[in-house]
């Protein structure tokens, strides 16, 4: 048989019955669909976590207090003053500027950036809104790639002096002072407490719990002075210089702090540290699970589709058992016969599959245009539906076909 | 030139082991080429048997059965195959049209397996419908929009395109009215007069008629007329 008959009948089979074609297919077509709308979805979910996570700076390590070992603050002693003789006192529990200014001086770290921040409630004239003050150094601008839009960023003078100076995040200065405005120079209070408005950062377009835009950066000395009055800070985020150093300074900073806290045994370390690279793998793979569980689901669909389509095929061998007989009696051979049926399943299972993948595409694009959630459809994920679908016409048309071509050509001619 | 089928001594056996069934027994036949053969019998009586064989749809047992010159008792499935798509054109009792599909259509059927280039295809196809008398204005119909003598018809112009040395009708008139099984029968007799060789299958006496010869099966062997008679007054059937 030619490959162009071969071509010529399929098609003129399965267009010979239309409806009966169109709902063998129906099948696949919604598993196909379901796969790549779900896969598009849990893709754009990851991308846009992914996206969130990478847009807080890069080449970062986080260093924050253990639970249980945080809180127990310092009390007392002036903030800064740590500095020199921080290594003589005690049982340290929660992280200080000294243990900043200690890792800054490690070879291979490019900034250091304390940070302690709480949620207040910020108020500007009439206007209030309740949001993350983080208290942090000019190394901030480094570690989490900030940049001023208007104004300037906290400088080492206003830390080291404690000034009352707030730098908004542009959705706060939206709040507060209008969307577009430029509030340098004007006064916020932060538990009511007055702060001079000295720049506003740029958008970085960050989603959901670390949303840098809406965000009020002090200096971190006026944080622990004015809000918490301990000397402690929350985490502290130490920016390397290249990020093939990013395992040798974890490992540094991790010596440092276990001699500085005093810890002999690195199991009961009262702190932790991880890389951004850490936690990207983390949501890497937890969004890559979910995606996978989200596949599977519609994967299930895929296989009752195959199903489908070899109970159709078999329904068909079985009705045309005369007409395979006759074909034999015109001279198909075995393989004309088999490779007839399985072309048929193979045609029905792609054409499934182009459908499904236009709707779940289609799916995909209006949940995306909405803004409720994130989805992409990659072309690689729909070439490999159509490989799958092509797989499944082949899996499922193998026995029907196997059986038609074995059919004894004078039985076949006689059956009713 | 040698006859178009020589069978010699030919057995088709049916079971194994103790229970054997013989269906053909010492056949011998002959049809010469460009002959017009009725084998007549009733049914059981191994013609339906001898027609697959002849058809190359079985292997016989035992003997041989040489069809224009090859020997195709010892052939496998595939080279049968090859043999019924190249020599034969068959005509079945209920047609066997492919529904929804057009007259050309089901004409074409053979040169799927028979490799005909596409471009001979329409005017082979046009020229069988024409030898078999079918109006042009049924060509592009349904096959199942047609009468049963015009199906026949269709059907015998499937097996023509090939331009088989032989055609193989298997009761063509036992699914149709007398007058129209005449004009088929007809059908048959002028394209013989073309040259064909035809072999029909029959229990239909009025085909001994129109038949150059006719040869008679009975309990799987073959018999004359007088015996044919005898052995079916002995039975008590009374077959036409």
């Amino acid at each position: 048989m030619r490959a162009t008959d071969l071509v010529k009948e399929t098609t003129l089979t399965l267009t010979s019955n239309k409806a009966r074609s169109a709902l063998t297919i129906l099948g696949i077509v919604v598993g196909i669909a379901s796969v790549i709308l779900l896969v598009a979805i849990g893709q754009g979910a990851q991308n846009s976590i992914t996206s969130s996570v990478a847009s807080s700076g890069s080449n970062l390590l986080f260093l924050s207090a253990s639970r249980g070992g945080g809180d127990r603050g310092f009390g007392g002693g002036p903030p800064g003053a740590g500095g020199g003789g921080g290594a003589a006192v005690s049982n340290i529990k929660a992280l200080t500027n000294a243990d900043a200014d200690a890792i800054a001086k490690l070879p291979g770290v490019s900034a250091v950036s304390p940070e302690l921040t709480s949620q207040y409630k910020v108020t500007a004239g009439a206007y209030n809104t309740t949001v993350q003050v983080n208290g942090t150094t000019p190394g901030y601008k480094t570690a989490r790639s900030v940049d001023t839009s208007l104004g300037s960023f906290i400088t080492d003078q206003d830390v080291r002096g404690a000034t009352k100076v707030a730098v908004l995040g542009p959705t706060t200065r939206d709040n507060l002072f209008g969307t577009g405005s430029d509030p340098t120079g004007l006064q916020v209070r932060i538990k009511g407490i007055p702060f001079k408005v000295i720049g506003v950062t740029k958008s970085k377009g960050g989603s959901g719990f670390q949303n840098s835009d809406e965000t009020v950066f002090i200096p971190v000395t006026t944080a622990q002075q004015v809000l918490t009055g301990s000397n402690s800070v929350s985490s502290i985020d130490i920016s390397v210089e290249t990020a093939a150093l990013s395992t040798p300074v974890q490992t540094a900073v991790t010596n440092l702090m276990l001699q500085r806290h005093k810890i002999t045994d690195p199991t009961l370390a009262d702190f932790q540290i991880q890389s951004q690279q850490d936690l990207l793998n983390t949501v890497s793979t937890i969004t890559g699970t979910f995606t996978g569980l989200l596949a599977a689901i519609a994967g299930i669909s895929l296989v009752v589709g195959g199903i489908g389509i070899m109970n159709m095929m078999l329904t068909t061998v079985t009705e045309r058992t005369r007409e395979i007989g006759l074909r034999k009696a015109l001279g198909a051979r075995r393989g004309d016969i088999s490779i007839q049926f399985l072309a048929e399943s193979v045609l029905l299972t792609v054409a499934g599959g182009v459908i499904g993948i236009v709707i779940g595409w289609g799916g995909a694009e209006l949940i995306a245009s909405t803004g409720i959630l994130a989805a992409s459809v990659s072309w690689s994920a729909a070439a490999l539906a159509v490989g799958v679908c092509t797989a499944i016409g082949v899996v499922f048309g193998f026995y029907p076909a196997r059986r038609a071509a074995g059919l004894n050509p004078i039985e076949a001619l006689r059956y009713q | 030139m040698s006859a178009l089928i020589e069978v010699r001594d030919l057995y088709k056996v049916y079971g194994s082991g103790d229970n054997l069934t013989p269906a053909l027994e010492a056949i011998d036949l002959d049809v010469a080429r460009g002959e017009f053969l009725a084998i007549m019998g009733p049914s059981g009586s191994g013609k339906s048997t001898l027609m697959n064989i002849l058809g190359c749809l079985d292997v016989p047992t035992m003997g041989t059965y040489h069809l224009d010159g090859e020997d195709v008792a010892e052939m496998g499935d595939d080279q049968l195959a090859e043999v019924r798509a190249a020599k034969i054109g068959f005509v079945f009792q209920s047609f066997n049209l492919l529904p929804r599909a057009s007259v050309m259509r089901n004409v074409q059927l053979p040169f799927l397996y028979s490799r005909t280039p596409v471009s001979e295809r329409d005017e082979r196809a046009e020229a069988a419908l024409r030898a078999v008398n079918l109006d042009e204005d049924r060509w592009d119909h349904m096959s199942n929009e047609l009468s049963g003598g015009q199906m026949q018809r269709v059907a015998i112009a499937r097996a023509l395109v090939n331009d088989p040395p032989l055609i193989l009708a298997d009761e063509p008139t036992g699914n149709l009215d007398s007058r129209t099984g005449h004009k088929i029968l007809m059908t048959f007799r002028d394209l013989q007069r073309q040259g064909r060789t035809i072999v029909l299958i029959t229990h239909d006496a009025e085909v001994a008629e129109i038949a150059d010869r006719a040869v008679h099966i009975r309990d799987g062997r073959l018999v004359d007329q007088a015996t044919a008679d005898a052995h079916d007054a002995a039975s008590g059937e009374d077959e036409e």
